[in-house]
């Protein structure tokens, strides 16, 4: 027997995670696919061959062939269909850039509906952070879900931040507002 | 275990005193883990534990899933661990039929292990003696590898005893473990 060095190095797909070999029990199996093909030639040679499929299939009475290809659709459905979901939110969602006066001439900026793009709030706080240099921090909204507060009057630089660096966020879904309610009910209360 | 997407709770540091014990309980339970132990678990790095839901403890190294740990249960390797070092962990093989009830959640049952598809210790067909020859006791922790496969796609705890299971070819083989794209899989640290 060979002996193997280690750790072994094991590849796993782009597109649904696992290693290659276990993307034909995915919902995914046809992107799955085109990525092996794209990134490791060798192995989607193997996996994918004519031989290696009948080889699949020789393995299971053809009852339970029928009920894995029953599933395997089912499971492409579903996964078509979160997709569709995922996209539709993507579509009607709005990332809102919010500019807070706190004090006079003091700002803060809060931005909200990140997630909605699959971004992840803490992750981008502090890149926020890092980028403009300054306090950035993820607070609770109350009525549920999360922002990302910044320190100052950053508006336009976020805006632009988003643009360039979060490519699956269409530039029609980021909106600039000004919050002046306090203002206005403090007016009110006066 | 991880059937539903989970989130990670509060992440802290490991005292190097825990981080002692940690390391010589993951020995204990894989001693062929022996050689490749300051690799895997570097004396000198910190390791963190990070909260799970349902009372389960995940060490980390960094943004690395290590191993894992329900309670007091059997500490279990995370399956990137059993990727990269296989033969260092108790393991059996399901036929390939299996493969996607394991994938979707399901508990693993005998029939998988004990069709000529799956592979138990001592299994006359498994020359190489990839699989061991000594019979594994209800209760040992045991990676599960698949006809046709060459990685393990999931780690869980034999429910039965791998003779009587020989015997009876029925019920429940594995507790609920962890399985390729499951909620401990797809965990983003
Ligand atoms: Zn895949």
């Amino acid at each position: 027997m060979a002996t193997e060095s280690y750790p072994r190095t094991v590849l796993y797909c782009g597109v649904c995670t696992l290693p290659p070999e276990y993307c034909e029990f995915g919902g995914t199996t046809r992107k799955c696919e085109e990525w092996l093909e794209e990134n490791k030639p060798e192995l989607h040679k193997k996996l994918y061959s004519q031989e290696a499929l009948e080889q699949n299939l020789s393995a299971l009475s053809l009852d339970a062939q029928k009920r894995a290809e029953k599933d395997s659709q089912k499971k492409a459905a579903k996964a078509a269909a979160a997709e569709a979901r995922d996209a539709e939110t993507r579509a009607s969602s709005k990332i809102l850039i919010k500019r807070i006066e706190r004090n006079k001439r003091k700002y803060v900026t809060a931005v909200q509906g990140l997630e909605a793009f699959g971004l992840d709030i803490k992750k981008v706080a502090k890149d926020f952070g890092k980028k403009f240099a300054t306090g950035s921090s993820v607070t609770k909204v109350p009525g549920g879900g999360e922002e990302i507060t910044v320190q100052g009057d950053l508006s336009e630089d976020i805006q632009e931040y988003i643009e360039e660096n979060y490519k699956n966020v269409p530039d029609d879904n980021i909106e600039l507002i000004e919050d002046k309610k306090k203002k206005k009910a403090e007016q009110q209360a006066v | 275990m991880f059937k539903k997407d989970i989130t990670s709770g509060a992440k802290s540091k490991v005292k190097s005193s825990v981080q002692r014990t940690i390391r010589q309980k993951v020995l204990d339970a894989y001693p062929l883990l022996e050689p490749y132990i300051e690799d895997i678990l570097p004396k000198k790095e910190q390791l963190d534990l990070v909260k799970l839901p349902d009372r389960v403890s995940l060490y980390t190294l960094q943004s690395t899933p290590l191993f894992f740990q329900h309670m007091d249960d059997a500490i279990l390797p995370h399956l990137t661990i059993v990727h990269r070092y296989p033969n260092c962990f108790p393991r059996l093989r399901i036929d390939r039929g299996a493969i996607r009830f394991v994938l979707s959640g399901a508990t693993l049952m005998a029939p998988g292990l004990t069709s000529p598809g799956g592979r138990l210790p001592g299994d006359p067909n498994d020359t190489e003696g990839r699989y061991g020859k000594e019979e594994l006791e209800a209760g040992t922790p045991v990676v599960i590898e698949a006809e046709g496969k060459e990685t393990a796609c999931m780690v869980g705890v034999l429910k039965v005893g791998t003779a009587e299971m020989k015997k009876t070819k029925k019920g429940q083989a594995c507790e609920a473990g962890h399985y390729l794209g499951d909620g401990l899989w797809t965990l983003s640290l």
